[in-house]
């Protein structure tokens, strides 16, 4: 794999690092409905607490998001402990840390991008399609997600690139272990801590340049094909 | 169909506290903007739960708050025309109007194709609702309803955002669908032009309460309530049959129980029954036979009621023959000809104040309509 020149531990990097984000992305993307439709459209106790909880990972360090994470998914911990043990699902070392890591990080940008797209939905709309005789998951998936496509697009991006970009949380939660959970900031990282590693980190460092410009344009060609199809007026 | 209403609600200040009973036909409710009229047939359709009280669909109840019952706004199958037709934008008029079917019970119902050609929409089935115009969306908008099978249609000023000519573009429909569908419909405006085009009952709503329920024509030709129907369009209600027309003169006669009509020419077969609209402001009253005159619809008839003046105005009812004529007056006309009750009179119309918008087309069961007034 000589392609520009990367090395097959480099190309593992990238490899994983696209994992990683795709599936916190895709993993994160029903949660994220929930909350933001609770928090769009719920009246309900607690509503700002909720509110706070999602938006924390955004304002707090990422080490100490990283270390919550490693308390309460570690091996020992209580979240951790019960999935490994029923589920068979053990995130502590392994790369499905890094995508909890990069999930967690990125919720509150996706969250946010699907709770601007419910609120800028007509709730006439749906009352329409309520005397049409849909009753309310009917309504959902037949007016209300089509309406919020564009919001969906653009929040699976923004948790896209938060995920591909996440360090401080994944090298807590767990570490750097080459072709495990190193992906492509942990290893651009590592280049720089070692002599003569200047080239390995540019090289690194074009290749998220790259993936970064296609996520974005792709993320705009759907979301310009999706405005094309509402046409509004 | 018989619906029955007996609510009451409070949103904020504004108390609705309503009860009446139509049976089918086309029942608008008037009133002003802001009488409640909305909340009325929101309530009938189980957008709004009130406070207190019933709906009820012949044997079928909507809401009950006394017995604990709501039926949810998908399970009563109420179609609902919104005034501003609420079409979904992402979905192509076709889908728009089949959304209601993947809901409707299957079997016997209004054929997509018959909708389509009722209304007029064909041409316009593959397209997206941003590309349509205000009275192309309305027309979808009823179609939509209709296609889902309502046992009731519930239209709330779906004209209201049209300029005059999409109005009188859409009119037509509505009478068709008044006509030819076999849906009870009710109708809620604040434009005596189209309860006196449209409807067969009206139940009158002002702020809150239902002042009044009854046939179309008795309750537009009651003196006390036109404060509530409102007086500057006041006007009465005539049956009458087209009997020739003229070519020469390009007119058209027609024959109502109180005489012959001469219309500017109209484009409607001889025999056809229409209502025709009167207004009161242009109509003329004298005492005497008048000659000598340019006005061709002059009528005999026996003052029936004189109404409470307003300011320097009062509306006079008249008796022409079984047909009722409201002209009016100035209170100083009233008082130097004498006018009181039983005074005979001669009615004068323009024939050019009675144009094509003062017709609603061939009528029917107009008069039939039966409905029972509450007292509030």
């Amino acid at each position: 794999m000589d392609w520009m020149g990367l090395s097959p531990e480099e190309w593992t990097a990238v490899r994983l690092s696209i994992r990683v984000a795709v599936v916190a992305t895709l993993v994160g993307l029903p949660f994220g409905l929930l909350v933001a439709l609770a928090l769009a459209r719920g009246r309900f106790w607690g509503h700002s607490l909720l509110n706070g909880f999602v938006l924390l990972p955004l304002i707090l360090p990422p080490v100490v998001t990283g270390y919550v994470l490693l308390l309460l998914f570690g091996r020992r911990g209580p979240i951790g402990s019960f999935l490994a043990e029923y589920f068979g699902i053990v995130f502590s070392f392994r790369w499905t840390g890094a995508a909890l890591a990069g999930g967690v990080m990125g919720f509150p940008l996706m969250v946010r991008a699907l709770r601007l797209s419910i609120e800028a939905v007509d709730p006439r709309l749906e009352e329409a399609a309520g005397t049409l005789g849909a009753n309310r998951a009917w309504v959902f998936l037949t007016v209300t997600l089509p309406l919020i496509v564009p919001g969906i697009i653009t929040g699976m991006i923004l948790c896209f690139a938060k995920a591909m970009g996440e360090f401080g949380a994944t090298i807590t939660f767990v570490s750097n272990i080459p072709g495990e959970t190193q992906t492509l900031p942990s290893a651009i990282y590592t280049f720089t801590q070692v002599p003569g590693g200047d080239a390995g980190a540019l090289r690194l460092t074009i290749v998220s340049v790259i993936i970064a410009m296609l996520a974005l344009l792709a993320s705009e060609l759907m979301a310009r094909y999706a405005n094309r199809r509402l046409e509004v007026e | 169909m018989t619906l029955s209403v007996d609510i009451k609600h409070r949103l904020g200040r504004f108390r609705l506290d309503a009860r009446f009973e139509t049976a089918g036909g086309l029942v608008a409710l008037l009133g002003r903007s802001g009488s409640g009229k909305t909340s009325i047939i929101n309530t009938i359709a189980g957008l709004i739960t009130p406070d207190e009280g019933y709906v009820r669909l012949e044997e079928m109840v909507l809401v009950d708050t006394s017995r604990q019952i709501f039926l949810s706004p998908h399970h009563r199958r109420i179609g609902y025309v919104f005034q501003e037709g609420r079409l979904f934008p992402h979905l192509t008029v076709r889908q728009n109007l089949l959304y209601g079917r993947w809901f409707a019970p299957p079997g016997a119902g209004t054929e997509f194709d018959s909708v389509v050609d009722l209304l007029g929409i064909a041409a316009l089935l593959e397209r997206r609702p941003g590309r349509l115009s205000g009275g192309e969306k309305q027309r979808v908008a009823i179609g939509r309803a209709l296609l889902a099978k309502p046992r009731l249609l519930l239209m709330d000023e779906p004209l209201a955002s049209l300029d005059e000519a999409r109005k009188a573009e859409i009119l037509p429909y509505i009478e068709r669908l008044r006509d030819q569908a076999s849906v009870p419909i009710v109708y809620v405006t604040h434009s005596i032009g189209e309860v006196a085009r449209l409807a067969s009952t009206i139940v009158l709503v002002s702020d809150g309460k239902v002042a009044a329920v009854g046939p179309t024509t008795e309750i537009l030709h009651r003196l006390d309530l036109l404060p509530l129907t409102g007086r500057a369009e006041a006007g009465a209600l005539v049956e009458a049959t087209v009997e020739r027309h003229d070519e020469q003169f390009a007119l058209t006669e027609l024959r109502s129980r109180a005489g012959l009509w001469k219309l500017p020419r109209l484009d409607v077969p001889v025999g056809v029954r229409l209502r025709l609209r009167v207004r009161a402001r242009d109509v003329m009253i004298a005492t005497s036979p008048p000659s000598d005159l340019s006005a061709l619809n002059v009528f005999s008839g026996l003052v029936s009621d004189v109404g409470s003046p307003d300011g320097a105005i009062v509306e006079v009812r008249l008796d022409c023959v079984g047909d009722v004529l409201i002209a009016r007056l100035t209170r100083y006309s009233v008082q130097r000809l004498g006018v009181a009750r039983g005074t005979r009179v001669y009615a004068l119309i323009k024939s050019v104040a009675l144009d094509r918008r003062s017709l609603s087309g061939p009528t029917r069961g107009i008069s039939g309509a039966d409905a029972a007034a509450d007292e509030v």
